[in-house]
């Protein structure tokens, strides 16, 4: 029997039934790009929590005022008046696992340059906790300690507010800005950061000298948190340790006492959102492999409905002289056809679908080869065991009773 | 061997069905010779084993026991593909039910053992089937599809796809079960003209007008052979169309 003859046969079969082979492909092109865009979604927020949990700085501790059981960090850093400098001091001076220390404090402030005028959060940190925040410098210079010790009115911008007040590429270092209407100096223009895990802009931020924030925003003498830095990651549980035994101790606090504040480490918010994103995932992929499921039984459905008009069809190609041979090689190049093709549009597919999702919905993806080869390769057995099953089963009747089959 | 002229020769042939522990005796022990370039009509009621016989003879069926030559060649020894070659080849079976594929065309269904027949190529295939059509009267309808021919049509298309493999023999099951007198007629014409040159026809029937145009007439009941015998004053299906009303002829050759 001659191959093309058999092509040819299957091209005129398919052309001819072309609402089934749209169906059975369709089964095919959800599969395929449901668990594509799935995983991809799971895969781009699973690195882009890792990628921004790096960022904050590995090593990074954290003291925030107030307990855990307090509800304090529920309630938002800073809600509890109990940290003051002096905890800060404490660190520094006493804990031994610990290379930077910066207490920090924060505000809410309008910002206006000539013109322009911008919202965002002035952080009040030392010059240590560029270091500790990984934050980098991409023009002019961070604060010295003299600017801290004098309480200088000068800042450092984020890309973002830089951006919003002097506009595009413009390096703002020299220029002034008003912050709640006290005039500072613009000293350095941090590099971008990008966005974080939960959409925040990185970027939208001003860190002055923690004791000009303080003092001439704030008049406080509290503090939202204190960051420090482990000097290796080895360090970080001592760290926490030590740091907590420091500020119990500065506060006074009996044996019984419950801490009025809590000690977090980036590696326990990298763990927290470590096993959110590995649910995530899990819980995406077994949508995906739902979606394989049902395309899988949107197949066999369609084949098994056209069972019967296949047999007939199969009991009379052979009455005319198929072999069981050019029966199933008929089938199988159709099958093979339908689920290539479907294979591939369904790719095609879940790769856009992905590229929107992050275009529009602003969701980080990722799009890997093992979920291409993953769902390409499962609806593609599907469509094929279940094109070649009848025309096996027909291929091994007599003609008489494939013409017969009901 | 047996009878050297013998285009099929069966002995013995028997088919038994089990439904449960119910036996179906379809064929009882069938002995019967057919020359070649003969065209037998096979008679008998209902269940006597016509249909059963006329598969087994088309290859389509296997006996339960039995021996079968065509062309001295013993076909019960054969295997699948060879059976599938022999379906393919030398015999053009017809179904009452037409048994043509939907949506397809009369050409590609003409076309189609010849598809499955490595030695004839492309431009050969398509010149055979228009070939096969209009020499069953179709030559003006090759594109059209099943469902937009009539029941005497699509059955020419049938007989053109038995024919355009040039086979031995012609099989037909009750080939005008479903056809009123004129298109019966005019497949009766057909079949005589291809007898005429030479094919061996061997047709089911249960209306013994249709099996007039037979040479013989084989009797089944109970699933052996009651009779064989010559056909008396036998019709010619040239002069009997002419006997029919005119104007029906208009309304359905349209
Ligand atoms: N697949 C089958 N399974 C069981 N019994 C069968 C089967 N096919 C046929 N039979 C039985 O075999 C007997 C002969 O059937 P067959 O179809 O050959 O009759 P027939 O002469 O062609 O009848 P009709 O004129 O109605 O077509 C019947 O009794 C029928 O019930
Ligand atoms: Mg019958």
């Amino acid at each position: 029997m001659k191959i093309v003859n058999l092509i040819k046969i299957a091209y005129r079969s398919l052309s001819k039934n072309k609402f089934r082979v749209f169906l059975t492909m369709l089964g095919i092109i959800i599969g395929v790009a449901s668990v594509i865009t799935m995983l991809a979604i799971g895969e781009g927020s699973k690195q882009n929590i890792q990628t921004s949990i790096s960022s904050l700085g590995t090593n990074s501790i954290t003291v925030y005022a107030g307990s855990m059981n307090m509800g304090g960090v529920r309630m938002g850093a800073g809600s509890y008046s109990t940290l003051t400098e002096k905890d800060a001091d404490i660190i520094r001076a006493r804990c031994e696992y610990v290379n930077a220390v910066s207490p920090v404090v924060l505000k809410g402030s309008q910002i206006i340059a000539g013109s322009q005028n911008w919202h965002t959060i002035v952080y009040g940190g030392t010059s240590d906790y560029f270091a500790i925040r990984n934050l980098a410098i991409a023009s002019g210079n961070i604060f010295s300690t003299s600017d801290q010790r004098n309480a200088a009115k000068v800042c450092v911008l984020g890309q973002t507010v830089a951006t919003n007040l002097f506009g595009e590429g413009k390096d703002p270092v020299g220029s002034f800005v008003r912050i709640n209407s006290i005039p500072f100096r613009v000293i350095g223009l941090l590099e971008k950061k990008g966005q974080n895990t939960f959409g925040q802009d990185q970027d939208d931020v001003i860190v002055a000298p923690f004791s000009t924030v303080q003092k001439r925003m704030l008049s406080t003498i509290y503090l939202n948190s204190i960051l420090a830095s482990a000097k290796s990651e080895a360090d970080i549980e001592n760290a926490k340790d030590q740091i907590t035994e420091l500020v119990r101790m500065q506060h006074k606090l009996a044996i019984k006492d419950e801490d009025d504040f809590t000690v977090r480490s980036q590696a326990d918010i990298a763990n927290v959102f470590g096993s959110i994103s590995k649910v995530l995932t899990m819980l995406l992929a077994s949508i995906a492999s739902i979606s394989l499921l049902v395309g899988g039984i949107g197949i066999m459905n369609i084949m098994f409905v056209s069972v019967t008009e296949r047999t007939r069809e199969i009991g009379i190609r052979m009455a005319v002289g198929a072999k069981g041979r050019d029966v199933l090689i008929q089938f199988m190049i159709e099958a093979i056809f339908i689920s290539f093709i479907g294979g591939m549009i369904g790719i095609l597919l879940g790769i856009s679908v992905a590229g929107l999702i992050a275009k529009f919905g602003g969701w980080p993806v990722v799009i890997t080869m093992f979920s291409i080869l993953l769902s390409f390769i499962f609806s593609a057995a599907v469509g094929l065991f279940f094109g070649w099953y009848p025309a096996h089963k027909a291929s091994n009747l007599n003609p008489i009773d494939a013409l017969r089959y009901e | 061997m047996e009878n050297r002229n013998a285009l099929i020769s069966v002995k013995e042939l028997a088919k038994v069905y089990k439904t449960g522990d119910f036996e179906v005796h379809a064929l009882d022990n069938v002995t019967l010779d057919i020359d070649k370039g003969a065209f037998v009509a096979v008679m008998g009621p209902s269940g006597s084993g016509k249909s059963t016989f006329m598969n087994i003879l088309g290859c389509l069926d296997s006996p339960t026991t039995g021996e079968y030559y065509l062309e001295g060649m013993n076909v019960l020894k054969l295997n699948k593909n060879e059976l599938a070659e022999l379906r393919n080849g030398k015999i053009g079976f017809i179904f009452q039910s037409f048994n043509i594929l939907p949506r397809t065309s009369a050409l590609e269904n003409v076309e189609l053992p010849l598809l499955y027949n490595s030695r004839v190529n492309a431009r050969d295939r398509r010149q055979k089937a228009i070939e096969a059509l209009s020499s069953v009267g179709l030559g003006d309808r090759i594109h059209n599809l099943p469902n937009q021919l009539s029941g005497g049509q699509q059955q020419r298309v049938a007989i053109a796809r038995a024919l355009v493999n040039n086979p031995l023999i012609i099989m037909a099951d009750e080939p005008t079960g479903n056809l009123d007198t004129r298109s019966s007629y005019e497949i009766m014409n057909i079949f005589q003209a291809l007898n005429d040159k030479g094919i061996t026809i061997l047709m089911v029937t249960h209306e013994p007008d249709i099996a007039q145009f037979a040479q013989t007439n084989i009797m089944f009941r109970d699933g052996q052979i009651v009779s064989n015998e010559k056909v008396q004053d036998r019709k010619m299906a040239q002069e009997e169309l002419q006997k029919l009303p005119v104007i029906k002829r208009e309304n359905i050759l349209t």
